[in-house]
């Protein structure tokens, strides 16, 4: 009994570990990324390329005091950043990085990422509403009514996934794809020939999941000052960031278990960690690379795209893929 | 403190956008009645940057008061100062040298190209993208530099007097001007293909934000702003001045009436500008840069004055009304973004506010030029 605590303990240190270090070091390479399309240097100037920014950003944000203003509802506006930030860490126990390394494998891994990503709605509308602040009211409202319109497009596609590899364990399904990238779940098979359209509702959803650019309308600078983070300084602020990283994490993870074969190589062989962190951090690039090209969308512009155009399809896919297991 | 509000569902609420927020570049304020995200009514509330610069231009004599008009701008100055000393030059009947006239021409047109690209980027980070910004702004550094050796100054140019100009140019800066053209067609091109294909970008634009002519001509609109509602007026066609009648371009003129008009008038203006500054340095003519016989306090005869000039933004009027002293009796500045500001209280109803806000982007709002 106790020694399955102290797995517990260890395991849950490791996620912390792990999505703190992410966060942290995705915030310097998103800045170096900007920098290096926008034809600028970046920061570069604390330690080597500027390695030394992101404890350096922590330090400061930690010793800033953190104000609660007024009128804020002193409950949501602390319990908010906790909660963007627990989820997404909690995600992490389940995800397989390979074959050996998970911290807790389960049989409905899939449901329990769905799950938690959820609660990251909850925390921008406690935010939103615990300021007291219009404009994060406005930015709250948007984001949980975004947040709602992409997670049933992504659950379909994901419910698509598992049932063309029957399982709901993310070891399990990235197992039945080993063997080269035509194993992938990307590429069209007989149950599933529209593999390659299921991939990329499930990228588009994860931009929108995560409030990401050109989805980022519950920040919206230009229109909303700050979205549902503008009344947050210190830690407040900097957990939402994390929160904000760790879910890129999540969501390039998961994209690269149900699609991408997760540690499986391309080409049969060693497959391991290393080709999984690979593939994520290919996607979280591109992420990076989408942000810094697009314009925003506008609300029903976003709203549209995802129940007339991603919704049908998805479900199209679905009810097609079940009536192809059916016949094969 | 945290009394529990009370709300009927149809209530609405007031959002203060400004004096600072991110969209409005400056310290402007709208005051919008919302519901929901939709504007019910706006109110544009100007003062919080107002100099006085029309009284400062009673009090000062003319040579005086040049140095002012670059500070209504910060972006296209010499529009500004190009407007005032027409205006004196006009009125005294100074002679300028052919000379000054069309070097006066090619800083103008460098000047606007500057100020419609910085516009570009602001805009597009208004909705969203970041990273045309900074193209524009490489871009824009160029014509800096240029200016900068000539002018002396990177914003606030006082480059111009009574009969001709402070500084000749050199062949540096004509060497550089003629090689920015083809940079900058290069670059136009380039932000044709990033931005204005961009298919989120025309979303965002097309068919949004309608301004009737018939609006346009109710609050005085001038500029890119007339031009995207169908209004073919541009002060250097239509009341030519200085030597705008020797050079061959268009008035760039769309007919949609919406934030995608107004959004390619200026990038079509950008390369009628280089067209202009390309034959200004063709047909740059030698000699002085001064007039001879040009008194050295200047005062006006008895009388009333007026002379319009195409900004960036727009007809700049200045209007001098002379009792035979060395400074006005009255000075009065029409500057083009204050017309155009308050088209949008009347536009903006019934709008979304991201719309609005992109609406408002499409003004190209300079809020010391509008406030003065």
């Amino acid at each position: 009994m106790s020694l399955t605590l102290l797995n517990v303990i260890v395991a849950v240190v490791i996620a912390i570990a792990f999505a703190a270090a992410n966060a942290a070091y995705l915030v310097w390479a998103e800045r170096r990324g900007a920098a290096r399309i926008q034809r600028r240097p970046g920061p570069n100037i604390n330690g080597p390329f500027g390695l030394l920014q992101p404890p350096l950003d922590g330090i400061k944000l930690m010793t800033k005091q953190l104000m609660i203003p007024g009128g804020a509802d002193k409950i949501l506006f602390m319990v908010a950043p906790v909660l963007a930030m627990a989820p997404a860490i909690m995600s992490f126990v389940t995800i397989p990085f390979s074959e050996g390394i998970a911290a807790h494998n389960m049989e409905i891994g899939v449901l329990m990422i769905f799950a938690f990503a959820s609660m990251g709605a909850m925390a921008i509308l406690f935010a939103g509403w615990g300021s007291r602040n219009k404009y994060s009211v406005m930015a709250s409202v948007r984001a949980v009514s975004q947040n709602v319109s992409y997670e049933i497009p992504m659950l379909i596609t994901a419910i698509t996934v598992v049932m063309v590899n029957g399982s709901m364990d993310l070891k399990a399904i990235s197992t039945a794809q080993a063997g080269g990238f035509w194993h992938w779940n990307i590429f069209p098979s007989l149950q599933s020939p529209l593999m390659p359209i299921s991939f990329i509702i499930f990228f588009i959803c994860s931009l929108a999941e995560t409030n990401r650019a050109p989805f980022d309308l519950g920040e919206a600078e230009s229109e909303l000052v700050a979205g549902f983070h503008t009344e947050y300084g210190s830690m407040g602020f900097g957990l939402f960031f994390m929160g904000e990283y760790a879910n890129i994490v999540i969501g390039a993870s998961l994209t690269t278990i149900l699609f991408l074969g997760g540690w499986d190589c391309p080409f049969g062989m060693f497959p391991g960690v290393w080709w999984f962190l690979l593939k994520i951090y290919i996607l979280i690039a591109t992420f990076i690379w989408i942000r810094w090209t697009f314009p925003r969308t506008t609300i029903y512009g976003l709203l549209n795209l995802s129940w007339k155009i991603l919704i049908p399809i998805s479900l199209f896919n679905l009810l097609l893929t079940a009536g192809l297991l059916k016949v094969f | 403190m945290s009394a529990p509000i009370q709300l009927r569902p149809d209530e609405t609420f007031i959002l203060n956008v400004g004096p600072q927020h991110p969209a409005t570049h400056g310290v402007l304020r709208v005051k919008m009645q919302m519901d929901g995200e939709y504007i019910v009514k706006s109110e544009t509330v100007l003062g919080y940057i107002h100099r006085m610069h029309e009284k400062m231009g009673e009090n000062r004599t003319y040579a005086q008061y040049l140095p002012n008009l670059s500070r209504l701008d910060y972006l296209g100055a010499l529009g500004y100062t190009h407007g005032h000393v027409l205006a004196i030059e006009r009125a005294a009947g100074i002679e300028v040298p052919e000379r000054a006239e069309y070097i006066r021409a090619i800083t103008v047109e460098l000047n606007r190209v500057a100020s419609h690209l910085f516009w570009f980027g602001a805009f597009v980070m208004d909705l969203g993208g970041f990273s045309p910004l900074m193209y524009a702004i490489q871009d824009r550094e160029h014509i800096l530099d240029m200016l900068e050796a000539v002018t002396g100054a990177r914003l606030t140019y006082c480059y111009y007097r009574f009969g001709g100009l402070y500084n000749d140019v050199d062949d540096d800066f004509t060497e550089a001007a003629k090689r920015f053209i083809p940079r900058m067609r290069k670059s136009l091109k380039k932000y044709d293909a990033l931005v204005t294909g961009n298919i989120i970008f025309q979303k965002r634009l097309e068919g949004i934000a309608p301004v009737s002519a018939e609006m346009c001509r109710k609050y005085g609109a001038t500029g890119p702003v007339a031009r995207g509602s169908g209004i073919n007026f541009d002060v250097r066609k239509n009341e030519p001045y200085s030597v705008y009648p020797e050079f061959d371009f268009d008035i760039p003129v769309y007919h949609e009436c919406d934030s995608m008009a107004r959004y390619k008038v200026r990038m079509d203006e950008m390369e009628q500008s280089l067209r202009i500054i390309e034959q200004g340095l063709e047909k740059l003519p030698g000699g002085p840069i001064m007039a001879e016989k040009k008194p050295k306090n200047i005062k006006l005869p008895v009388g009333d004055f007026y002379q319009a000039v195409e900004t960036a933004r727009g007809s700049f009027g200045i209007r001098i009304v002379s009792d035979g002293d060395k400074n006005a009796y009255r000075l009065k500045l029409r500057s083009p973004t204050y017309s155009n500001m308050h088209l949008f209280d009347e536009a903006c109803e019934g709008m979304l506010i991201m719309d609005a806000l992109a609406f408002m982007g499409t003004l190209d709002l300079v809020i010391p030029e509008m406030d003065r």
